[in-house]
């Protein structure tokens, strides 16, 4: 399973390091305060941070294991794009950034403290600085192990060096440097799989010699034939289709609760569009993102999908490792076909796009980590703000540094933890994932409805994600052999198989805490005067100016039509 | 603060350069692209690259005029 490396594919390696260590170089100038090293000055231009939007969330995991869906369930993945991401970017771009932008928050749980409290806001940072330190080193342990097992490398030295890397130029220009290195990661890692995409569909005979070819493996899985070339068509019931979830399933546990949970609250999402030089800009950020968003999966589904009819045809020579029971191992899907496919040269470059991929998503972590760190726990916990700004300033430039480096070190720890441990990280993520949803609902029902209590907040995140844990507790996927895949409590359903587990358990705890949060809103009173949460609430903002002067392509309305109307005929396309 | 444009231009033409070159002398190694299909990528991707970078580099150009 191990592929040779040609001195031309390091050398492509090696001139990607200098540019995004450069750019970090050049932007460390320009770091003169706190504000500056986190918040990018507030000066980013629309369309560059609507591509590190994008970027942020293309990283090292997203890419493997999204092609690795793409072998599994076929094009039905494409439900993660194109209804599980661009509504709720278009919502997040049309109704939750101008309060957002508004309120001059600088992180999610600021906006919590503003909108509703202190307890809100701290249990927020904390429960969010952890999952951002667990979540880099899964990813950059993924990324490790993978490097050893095909590329040979070192386990050790391919984690260090690419984590000083993140932290070369994560350290030198804070949030600016991320941002600018992920619109220099997204292109390298389009350009790096493009021939990929070409290479795999060219053999495969096509689009329609690819739907030949899945014909007798649906078949063959008991599925009609075109079930994994088409979306939508065999959603009718769970066991038609291979995610084994309804249209139900799909269209709120994914498309709402799932979606909406991650892309409006996630602040390592978010904080790119904070970043943005106006409200108006900020709201196009989404919507730009969106544009190449939708497309992606042609770049990293569609070759998984390939690699199912080549991994099926014991002639075509491709193989991917398996596991101790015998099954393949998904995640390597996206390295086996670059090594099946590309000859050096473009093998370098595929390498590198997946390095840049792993390097956008841990910057991403890193630059949300240390905000939050320096932001919501230590000014507001250790060391508040004085009377002194340009001090301040100063001091706090020094502490976001600093908890750069920690941000860093703390990943480079779990990722040894989830190398000795891999269960117990995988059951940790589950838990993370709990939090999403009930923050969606609160920040929601913040926004958009003025009585809503900090109180009423506070106990509906905590009641929203104890509930999901207890469903995890009470329900357990088809085959599932260790108690971190749920029922460790007792098991009183059985899905069949842990996607629908995951909706499910996503549903219920949207449920859950949006009805906790409305329920105790009547039962308590409103802490916050009207003045206070003018410009966090819908009803208490006075209205913009209309930007009907401007072209439609100016607009985030017009974008937002443009995005919409390319999403749904892709969806018809593929239907 | 800074122009992304100029080194993503910059990265893109130098890589491109590099991969075109790299294509053209191996050009004749029909061992080494039986992988890709016979296709010699690295011509193609070199040229895109190129192209795309210096693409970049006069957008950044002519922004600043």
């Amino acid at each position: 399973m191990k592929v040779d490396l040609s001195w031309i594919d390091y050398l492509i390696m090696v001139i990607y390091f200098i540019f995004v260590l450069g750019i970090g170089w050049f932007l460390r100038k320009f770091m003169k305060n706190a504000n500056a090293f986190l918040e990018a000055g507030r000066s980013i231009p629309a369309w560059v941070a609507g591509l590190a939007f994008v970027s942020t969330n293309l990283g090292a995991l997203e890419v493997m294991g999204m092609t690795g869906s793409g072998m599994k369930y076929g094009m039905l993945t494409t439900h993660f794009y194109w209804v599980g991401a661009i509504p709720a970017m278009i919502f997040l771009a049309l109704f939750m950034m101008p309060f957002y932008y508004g309120s001059r928050a600088r992180s999610v749980p600021e906006f919590l403290k503003l909108r509703y409290d202190e307890k809100t806001r701290g249990l927020n940072a904390i429960l969010f600085a952890v999952m951002t330190v667990l979540a880099s080193g899964i990813s950059m342990y993924a990324l490790a192990i993978l490097m050893e097992n095909v590329l040979g490398w070192n386990f050790n030295l391919s984690l260090w060096i690419s984590a000083l890397i993140v932290l070369g130029y994560t350290y030198l220009g804070g949030l600016s440097s991320a941002i600018y290195n992920e619109v220099l990661q997204f292109f390298i890692i389009v350009i790096g799989l493009l021939p990929l995409v070409f290479l795999s569909l060219t053999d495969i005979g096509g689009w329609s010699g690819l739907k030949e070819s899945l014909a007798p493996i649906a078949e063959a899985r008991g599925y009609a034939p075109d079930t994994l070339t088409t979306t939508w068509r065999y959603s009718g019931n769970p066991g038609s289709n291979p995610l084994g979830v309804e249209w139900f399933g799909i269209l709120f546990g994914l498309g709402f609760v799932l979606s909406f949970g991650y892309w409006c609250t996630n602040f390592l999402i978010v904080q790119r569009a904070f970043a943005a030089e106006s409200k108006a800009a900020a709201r196009k950020v989404p919507l730009i993102g969106g544009l190449p968003k939708m497309f992606i999966p042609f770049l990293i589904i569609v070759p998984g999908i390939i690699a199912l009819a080549l991994f099926s045809d014991p002639s075509s020579g491709f193989t991917l490792p398996l596991d101790a029971s015998g099954k393949p191992i998904y995640d390597y899907t996206i390295i086996s076909l670059l090594k099946y496919y590309l000859p050096s040269g473009v093998l370098g470059l595929g390498i590198t796009a997946l390095l840049a991929s792993f390097m956008s998503g841990m910057a991403g972590n890193v630059s949300a980590f240390n905000t939050v760190w320096t932001y919501d726990i230590y000014q507001s916990y250790i060391r508040p703000r004085t009377a002194d700004e340009e001090a301040d300033g100063k001091h706090y430039l020094k502490v976001g540094r600093l908890s750069t480096l920690a941000g860093i070190l703390l990943s480079i720890a779990s990722a040894y933890i989830a190398s000795k441990f891999g269960n117990i990280m995988d059951f940790l993520q589950t838990i993370f994932s709990m939090i999403n949803a009930p923050l969606f609902a609160v920040i929601f029902l913040g926004m958009f409805w003025k009585r809503t209590t900090g109180h009423a907040a506070f106990t509906g995140l905590l009641a929203g994600f104890l509930m999901a844990l207890l469903h995890h507790g009470l329900t357990i996927p088809e085959g599932a052999t260790t108690l971190f895949k749920g029922g460790w409590i007792a098991t009183l359903h059985t899905y069949p198989v842990e996607m629908a587990q995951n909706f499910w358990t996503a549903i219920i705890a949207f449920a859950v805490s949006s009805s906790v949060t409305v329920g105790l809103t009547f039962a308590t009173r409103q802490q916050k005067s009207d003045e206070e949460l003018s410009g966090l609430v819908y009803s208490l903002t006075p209205r913009e100016l209309s930007d009907s002067h401007l072209p439609w392509y100016e607009r985030p309305a017009g974008l937002a039509i443009l995005v919409g109307v390319i999403c749904i005929i892709l969806t018809i396309m593929f239907w | 603060m800074v122009d992304i444009r100029i080194p993503i231009g910059l990265m893109f033409t130098i890589l491109g350069v590099l991969i075109t070159l790299f294509g053209l002398f191996t050009k004749s190694d029909a061992g080494m692209y039986e992988v890709s299909l016979g296709i010699n990528v690295n011509i193609i991707m070199g040229v895109i690259m190129l192209i795309f970078g210096l693409i970049m580099l006069w957008f950044s150009r002519k922004k600043k005029k």
